[in-house]
């Protein structure tokens, strides 16, 4: 069934943003897209009069009439009405959630992938041997006041006694749910299956409990679906309903409201299965930044609940130290103002950059904030801990250990990024080198950025599970996802290795569609752009015979690659990259490698 | 018209200021509708469970934990003080007997077989909640609390530290320029709001804490001096809950800012007067900013009180630009020409002229903020 018209929003904490894709000859095209202030609170209490207004946007616009008595019209009747309609939501806070596990990086790691993946923010992460005493757990528990808790351990037929500890703890601190107080907090039970039966005994009175499949049932094997699954149904019985208007947003959408980075993670990983490719996906935003993956096929997410551009902007700064968002800064600035400044942002963080200083100071500060956030990820998106690895002879010398992080620069194919600092920055330019400066990618990778953020929205759309509409819908989200939605800014070809200062550390030769030759030769430490476009682009790569640019030391790759709205850039610079402490060679360094891509305009 | 919806900081000379006081669990409320309070009064008041300790019965009697009900002494339920025997051993022929002890007073809540533990609950700790304002009891939240309705001068701050405070606020500069300097404190501003002008430092302000001053109000601070108060940087402006004798609320943002003219002069009216002030401040989705709350007697009342509705930005507004450049200026707004423009970062915005002393500026509308006066 060809779904001619498709209505979505995604209702943010402070914006509710809608999109209107159409059908238009056979192909799925975003056409319109509205938003309005989000009125989850008061004076409005109602979330849907958000919607109604980013709805009316989009009918102002495209002439169509979508809404009749307050009311979304599906299916579509004579031209009028959309044919289905579909949301996520992460305002009033998204879904918070605890976990616990008896060993913290064995069942606590993966309760907590499992409500990463479906989309929550883990508030702390509770485990038997997590070093604080019961009484500590006791009080954390109280204090947070979470949406769900899912609890997890042991493998299936071993040892009761410390998961129903756990549980011990969960019921003397008698948790009490973050939004109202009349009704049970949700508990999930995902551990021992033994120990069902005294789960029940101990929680049921007190909670209100759900058993799902053991998240480890064996060592070896972790087992995400069920618990993901039942976060997301208990997030539309009992978090969304308690939040306002969202009994009637749910009687408008014909599929279940997905959290917002639900929906992100599953179009992210849907990507990478379709196109068989590594993935990394970023959302930055004004209280945290969400970061995606797909390596070796495992998907894995991280928010980094206090990293991001205005309400924790000052947060970036503590963590990261202020040397660190200091070396970004391409102009001398007295420290005491550059943190006043920054401060200003996070009390006003609604605020936009009007002169290129304040520009210079955002951007340093998200290349910070992706830094630290990436950082987490990759400690974070690892193998299973714990398991046993069987050893042979020609190991001796390669020895890795189980829980080793997943992500592989070198394997990445594709950065996405999104979130205002990198989707709306003045010039592509400027997002490429956020992307390339934070996430030092290594060998060949595509860069991209999400034109208005509407991952969210195709991603509740991919997900639709209505038989008839299932394979049309996923084929909608995907069309558009390539079309409308990723903004191609290029490559970055990146040789890895340890050469002196002067060495040409890669050879570039490039043959275009049109049969033009590019040739170029990469110094260390230099960066360069290549203006070419979306388009496949034949490259001969050869690096110097100390250095790796995807194949192993020394050893030329021949392949296709793409250019885009920024192009080829060429990055000589080391991995991690350094920047002299000495200020004046730090600025010669940030104006040379800012001047190859045209970063800023020539003030600076 | 053009109009742009900025949220801005209130300064109100007359206001109805409602204030909900609210028990952070279940509880007695102690107050009925149309009672008229004082700022201690106690309006609610609950008792929060008491602490919880988990004793390992099984573990350290060395028994199973299948056996713990057979060497208990107590049961579920049975209160218990500190030094009694909650379980002992069969021993070796009655002798070699191993016992426990109960840790603290408390109550026996619950006893596993599975784990083998014993958990007990220490006494209830009560939590009060004072009406924070002088005002009248307008509505009751069953169980929860109560709403007072009070008419006041009203002021927001941007920021502040410090949770609630109160006392008779001082005046002690003669210009909204003017800084709040060490020497200006003194042992006789102990327990009053004291207002200074454009800005205040860390050591001004330590010895005003050490004054024990109830609150500070100044234009800016530095962002940079705030770990010195708090012991760590703070990342979230979400604050209230530091614990330190003087609340500090920041009315226009970190650095040396002068104090807003309109804030400054209603201060500067109500010199000498009780005020509630409460430094917590969260910039999140349900912001909440620092405020000065400053009740009129009953026979101060004009009976005006000011009904107003938010319109946003429009021409003639009264703006105060929030960001550099002239981060701090205040004017009237000129012109709200609809197109995007560009600025010198290249951002493309929506933008505001405004005239700041006779020279016109061009502003980012969202680098603008309302200043609601009435």
């Amino acid at each position: 069934m060809i779904l001619k018209s498709i209505l979505a929003t995604d209702c943010g904490s402070t914006t509710t943003k809608a999109i209107l894709i159409e059908c238009i000859e056979g192909e799925y095209r975003l056409t319109f897209r509205g938003e309005a202030p989000t009125t989850v609170e008061a004076p409005f209490e109602d979330v849907t009069k958000g919607v109604l207004n980013a709805v009316m946007e989009i009918e102002e616009l495209s002439g169509k009439k979508i809404i009749d008595k307050n009311n979304i019209i599906t299916p579509s009747k004579n031209n009028e009405g959309v044919d289905i309609y579909l949301s996520t939501s992460s305002a009033g806070g998204g879904l918070q959630m605890m976990v616990a596990g008896v060993v913290k990086s064995m069942s606590g790691e993966s309760a907590e992938r499992a409500a990463l993946g479906a989309g929550s923010i883990v508030m702390d992460v509770m485990a038997s041997n997590d070093g604080r005493l019961a009484h500590e757990k006791i009080k954390r528990i109280r204090d947070l006041r979470p949406d769900m808790i899912l609890l997890s351990g042991g493998i299936d037929g071993g040892t009761v006694s410390h998961v129903v500890e756990l549980a011990e703890i969960l019921a003397a601190a008698n948790p009490q749910p973050r939004l109202g107080q009349n009704y049970q907090l949700p508990v999930i039970y995902a551990g021992n299956k033994k120990a069902q039966d005294q789960i029940s005994k101990t929680l049921s009175e007190k909670v209100d409990l759900d058993i799902v499949d053991n998240i480890r049932p064996v060592l070896e094997t972790e087992n995400l679906e069920p618990s993901r699954d039942k976060i997301h149904d208990l997030f539309m019985e009992h978090v969304m309903q308690q939040a306002p208007g969202y009994k009637k947003l749910t009687s408008w959408t014909d599929a279940p409201i997905m959290p917002t980075p639900g929906a992100v993670g599953s179009l992210i990983e849907m990507i990478s299965e379709k196109e068989k490719i590594s993935v990394v996906g970023v959302d930055i935003g004004g209280a945290t930044t969400d970061i995606f993956s797909v390596f070796q096929n495992k998907f894995n997410r991280t928010v980094s609940a206090n990293l991001g551009m205005s309400y924790s902007i000052c947060n970036v700064l503590a963590e990261s130290g202020l040397e660190n968002v200091l070396r970004w800064v391409p102009f001398n600035i007295d420290k005491k103002e550059l943190t006043n400044r920054i401060g200003n942002k996070m009390i006003r963080p609604t605020t936009v950059p009007q002169s290129l200083e304040e520009l210079f100071i955002e951007q340093a500060i998200a290349r910070e904030a992706l830094r630290l956030s990436f950082k987490q990820h990759k400690e974070f998106a690892v193998g299973l801990k714990g398991v046993q690895k069987e050893r042979t002879i020609s190991d001796a010398f390669d020895q890795t250990n189980s829980g080793e992080s997943l992500v592989n620069m070198m394997d990445l194919d594709l950065i996405v990024g999104s979130g205002g600092v990198l989707s709306h920055a003045p010039r592509r330019e400027q997002s490429a080198k956020m992307l390339i400066d934070s996430f030092m990618p290594e060998g060949i990778t595509q860069l991209a950025v999400d034109s208005i953020f509407m991952m969210p929205q195709l991603g509740v759309l991919a997900n639709v599970e209505k038989d008839k509409l299932k394979e049309e819908a996923r084929k909608a989200a995907l069309e558009v996802f390539h079309k409308d939605c990723l903004i191609r800014l290029g490559t970055c070809l990146t040789p890895v290795g340890n050469v002196k200062n002067g060495t040409i550390v890669l050879k570039v030769t490039l043959t275009l569609l049109n049969g033009e030759k590019i040739e170029k030769s990469l110094m260390k430490n230099q960066l360069f752009r290549i203006k070419l476009n979306y388009e496949p682009i034949k490259a001969k790569l050869v690096p110097h015979k100390k250095m790796n640019i995807g194949a192993g030391m020394g050893e030329p790759i021949s392949t296709t690659i793409y250019g885009g709205l920024v192009g080829i850039i060429l990055d000589g610079r080391e991995r991690p990259i350094t920047i002299p402490n000495n200020a004046q060679e730090r600025l010669k360094y940030l104006k040379e490698w800012s001047d190859a891509l045209d970063e800023y305009p020539n003030k600076v | 018209m053009a109009h742009s919806y900025t949220p801005g900081l209130k300064v109100l000379k007359s206001t109805n200021v409602k204030k909900e006081r609210r028990l952070p669990i279940k509880g007695k409320v102690n107050k009925i509708v149309g009672d008229q309070l004082t700022p201690e009064e106690i309006v609610a008041t609950t008792d929060l469970p008491g602490n919880v300790q988990i004793i390992k019965v099984a573990s350290q009697l060395n028994i199973g934990p299948a056996d713990i009900f057979d060497i208990l002494k107590v049961k579920t339920g049975d209160n218990v003080v500190k030094g009694d025997l909650i379980a002992q051993t069969q021993g070796l022929f009655g002798m070699f007997k191993s016992e426990l002890y109960a840790p603290i007073d408390g109550t026996i809540e619950s006893i596993s077989d599975v784990t083998g533990q014993l958990i007990m609950r220490e006494a209830p700790i009560p939590v009060d909640i004072d009406a924070y304002i002088s005002g009248s009891v307008t509505d009751i939240i069953s169980d929860e609390g109560v709403v007072i309705n009070t008419h006041a001068a009203f002021i927001q701050g941007i920021f502040g530290i410090g949770g609630e405070a109160r006392g008779n606020i001082k005046i002690l500069v003669n210009n909204r320029d003017d800084e709040l300097t060490e020497n200006l404190l003194n042992e006789s501003h102990s327990g009053k709001i004291i207002i200074g002008g454009s800005f205040i430092s860390l050591n001004a302000f330590k010895k005003a804490m050490k004054l024990n001053i109830s609150g500070i109000v100044v234009g800016g601070f530095n962002y940079f001096d705030l770990e010195d108060i708090l012991g760590y940087r703070l990342g979230v402006a979400i604050t209230g809950s530091e614990d330190i004798p003087t609340s500090l609320i920041v009315t226009e943002g970190y650095g040396k800012i002068q104090m807003g003219q309109q804030t400054f002069d209603l201060l500067k009216n109500h010199a000498n007067q009780f005020a509630s002030i409460n430094g917590a401040t969260q910039i999140r989705a349900g912001v909440i900013r620092p405020e000065i709350v400053i009740p009129y007697d009953k026979k101060e009342m004009s009976g005006e009180v000011s009904t107003r509705t938010e319109k946003g930005i429009q021409k003639n507004s009264l703006v105060r630009v929030i960001r550099a450049p002239h981060f701090g200026s205040m004017g009237r707004v000129l012109d709200l020409p609809p197109e995007l423009q560009k600025m010198e970062s290249e951002t493309m915005v929506r933008v505001a002229i405004i005239d700041v002393d006779g020279h016109k500026y061009t502003i980012p509308r969202s680098n603008l903020e309302m200043v609601e006066t009435d």
